[in-house]
């Protein structure tokens, strides 16, 4: 008798278990953001310095290096979708000398886990070899429903990792995203136009890059401040990926790289005070037939 | 004999002016004599003024029509442009950084498994290995990097607009080519429902002969109506700094720069605006640039051909009634 109820309890227990993880299973949507740690594009132009032998831009001692602009609006919107619906945020960076404080900002905004791909040999990657890495990591992962990427970066400006990513993957690619919503197993986003916006749909697993229109990233809060603390990020190294060096080589030769120098010279115009000045302002132009 | 291979644009049943750009580029990488320049034209209605390209450096001009080129069917392009790269097997294929350039060349590069130079405003042929070298902006504009092609395959160029001036060659006889090609509506993974497009007032700020933009040394939202008044008054249109819009001051369709719309007016006035070379990359075309701002150290005085410092809430109003009265 005792056999028999402990055997329902446990067929009760046993059941409910099950369907919690099918429910799981179900709903938990996975979504991939890869960002990239990049040097602080605010620093002042008198402290931007470029290493001609190496053709570098140097490091400027005592600014650390943030996580590209683009990259933050995709984490939010990556927590924006977690707001609404069951999901799960991994956030993936490759690179080298990560900044352990700068990359955890995505736990501590509320993403889940931080997977960061480091060495030596990740450093300055074009993007045909990040699109690589990225790929051999997100094989790894193994399923996913969304990716989110900045939509560039502030420094190479290239916008070509994502839609590469999504064509090694050969998943749909939806580019500069103002607001995107997951709705049963698919998606609308708001692509922004400059006179407008396209609200385009998609089905899942599908990549979105996004833009600084969909609205400031939030603040980690305490909870999440401390939440990230606890967090230790997965570190993968190039054996972890079985990644083969040769395909890391840069397919475009960087010939040089400097400051441009501007050979205009500015007139400047002056008054008595300011009124005076905005009034001989007025007659230079007219002078220089320019109004 | 090289092939060099460049995807126009159609927009508004008319041939658009990044096509034109392109061939003014493309034929600046023209070694030898019989280096052939051809045009793709992909679309679903493609307007008959395409001869015109003939007279602007066209050698051949290869014409895809098909009612499945819709611009909202990026898979679709992407499959055309794939197909056209094959038949003409080029040695260079040139794309604007339009909205659709920048979609579909990232793409098709990694489909053929060659590089792409991004936002590239020279392009020249370098002697010694035959290949392309690329001068463009990086960090912003902060700096300016030259990368050379290598190895083989198509090299895929991604050229920044309204910096290659058009060039009429006088010619108006070449080769007409009309593709057909094998399109798949399967291929379509993403599927346009609505474009909502803001109503625009006054002149377009990518057309506007002057320009007067305010940046976040304004202080707040209503100190941009004086701006508005000036740019009446100068028959202009009004522009942003990034930060402005994105303080929600002004929409993004104002915002001038990298990442919002580039201007080539005669005239750009600016006002409490640092000019972070972010910035200066939507406006770097312009032919003379008229600074206002309190801090004389601030960096778009590198940058202008007028310069005042001061206060522009002094110098702002006095400067509107000159103009007035000048007028």
């Amino acid at each position: 008798m005792f056999l028999f109820i402990l055997y329902i309890i446990i067929t009760v227990i046993l059941t409910y278990i099950l369907l919690y993880l099918i429910n799981i299973g179900v709903k938990l949507l996975k979504i991939l953001v890869c960002i990239k740690q990049v040097i602080d594009p605010e620093i002042p132009a008198s402290a931007f310095r470029i290493n001609v032998d190496s053709k570098k831009v140097e490091e400027t001692v005592g600014i650390l290096p943030v996580i590209n602009g683009f990259c933050e609006n995709a984490v939010e919107a990556a927590l924006r979708i977690k707001d609404v619906s069951e999901a799960n945020v991994t956030i993936l960076s490759i690179g080298n000398k990560f900044v352990t404080e700068v990359v955890k900002k995505p736990l501590s905004m509320g993403a889940d886990q931080l997977i960061l791909i480091e060495g030596s040999e990740f450093e300055d990657l074009d993007p045909i070899a990040t699109v690589y890495v990225l790929k051999s990591a997100i094989e790894k992962i193994g399923n996913f429903d969304l990716i989110l990427c900045g939509r560039q970066a502030s420094d190479w400006d290239n916008a070509l990792v994502p839609l590469g990513l999504s064509e090694m993957l050969n998943l749909p690619c939806i580019t500069i995203a103002q607001k995107i919503e997951v709705i049963d197993q698919g998606l609308i986003v708001q692509k922004t136009l400059s006179n407008g916006y396209e609200i385009i749909e998609s089905s899942l697993p599908a990549l979105v890059t996004v833009t600084n229109e969909l609205g400031d990233p939030r603040y980690p809060n305490l909870k999440g401040i401390m939440a990230a603390s606890r967090k230790i990020p997965t570190i993968w190294n190039a054996k972890d990926l079985d990644i083969d060096l040769e395909n890391l080589k840069p397919k475009l030769k960087l010939i040089d790289l400097k400051i441009p120098i501007s050979d205009k010279k500015c007139e400047i115009i002056k008054g008595d005070d300011d009124e005076d000045t905005g009034r001989k302002l007025a007659i230079r132009l007219r002078e220089a037939k320019l109004i | 004999m090289a092939n060099i291979l460049l995807f126009g644009e159609v927009s508004d049943k008319e041939i658009s002016s990044i096509t034109y750009e392109l061939l003014s580029a493309a034929n600046k990488l023209k070694v030898n004599e019989d280096d052939k320049v051809i045009v793709a034209l992909l679309g679903d209605v493609i307007p008959d003024s395409y001869e015109d390209l003939f007279s602007y450096g066209a050698q051949a001009i290869c014409l895809v029509s098909d009612h499945l080129l819709k611009r909202s069917n990026l898979e679709i392009f992407l499959s055309a442009s794939e197909q056209v790269v094959n038949k003409f097997n080029p040695d260079i294929v040139l794309f604007g950084k339009t909205s659709i350039g920048r979609d579909i060349a990232p793409r098709l590069a990694f489909k053929l498994g060659v590089p792409v130079a991004q936002d590239c405003i020279d392009l020249e042929i370098d002697q010694k290995t035959n290949k392309i070298m690329v001068t463009r902006p990086v960090y912003g504009g902060s700096a300016i990097a030259k990368l050379l092609f290598d190895g083989i395959g198509p090299q895929i160029v991604i050229v920044r607009p309204k910096i290659f001036e058009p060039l009429n060659v006088r010619e108006n006889k070449g080769e007409l080519i009309e593709l057909n090609i094998q399109l798949d509506a399967g291929l379509i993974k993403t599927k346009l429902i609505e474009k909502v497009l803001r109503e625009s007032k006054g002149i377009p700020l990518e057309s506007a002969k002057v320009v007067v933009a305010g940046g976040r040394g304004l202080g707040e939202a209503a100190n941009f109506d004086l701006l508005k008044e000036l740019a009446q008054v100068l028959g202009g249109a009004v522009g942003a700094s990034r930060a402005v819009c994105d303080a929600g001051w002004l929409d993004h369709e104002y915002q001038i720069g990298l990442t919002g719309k580039t201007i080539t007016p005669d005239l750009y006035i600016t006002v409490g605006i640092s000019g972070a070379s972010q910035h200066m990359a939507g406006c770097s075309g312009s032919k003379n640039i008229v600074a206002i701002n309190k801090d004389p150290s601030a960096n778009i005085f590198s940058s202008a051909n007028f310069g005042v410092v001061g206060d522009w809430n002094a110098i702002l109003p006095a400067f509107l009634e000159a103009v007035r009265e000048l007028n």
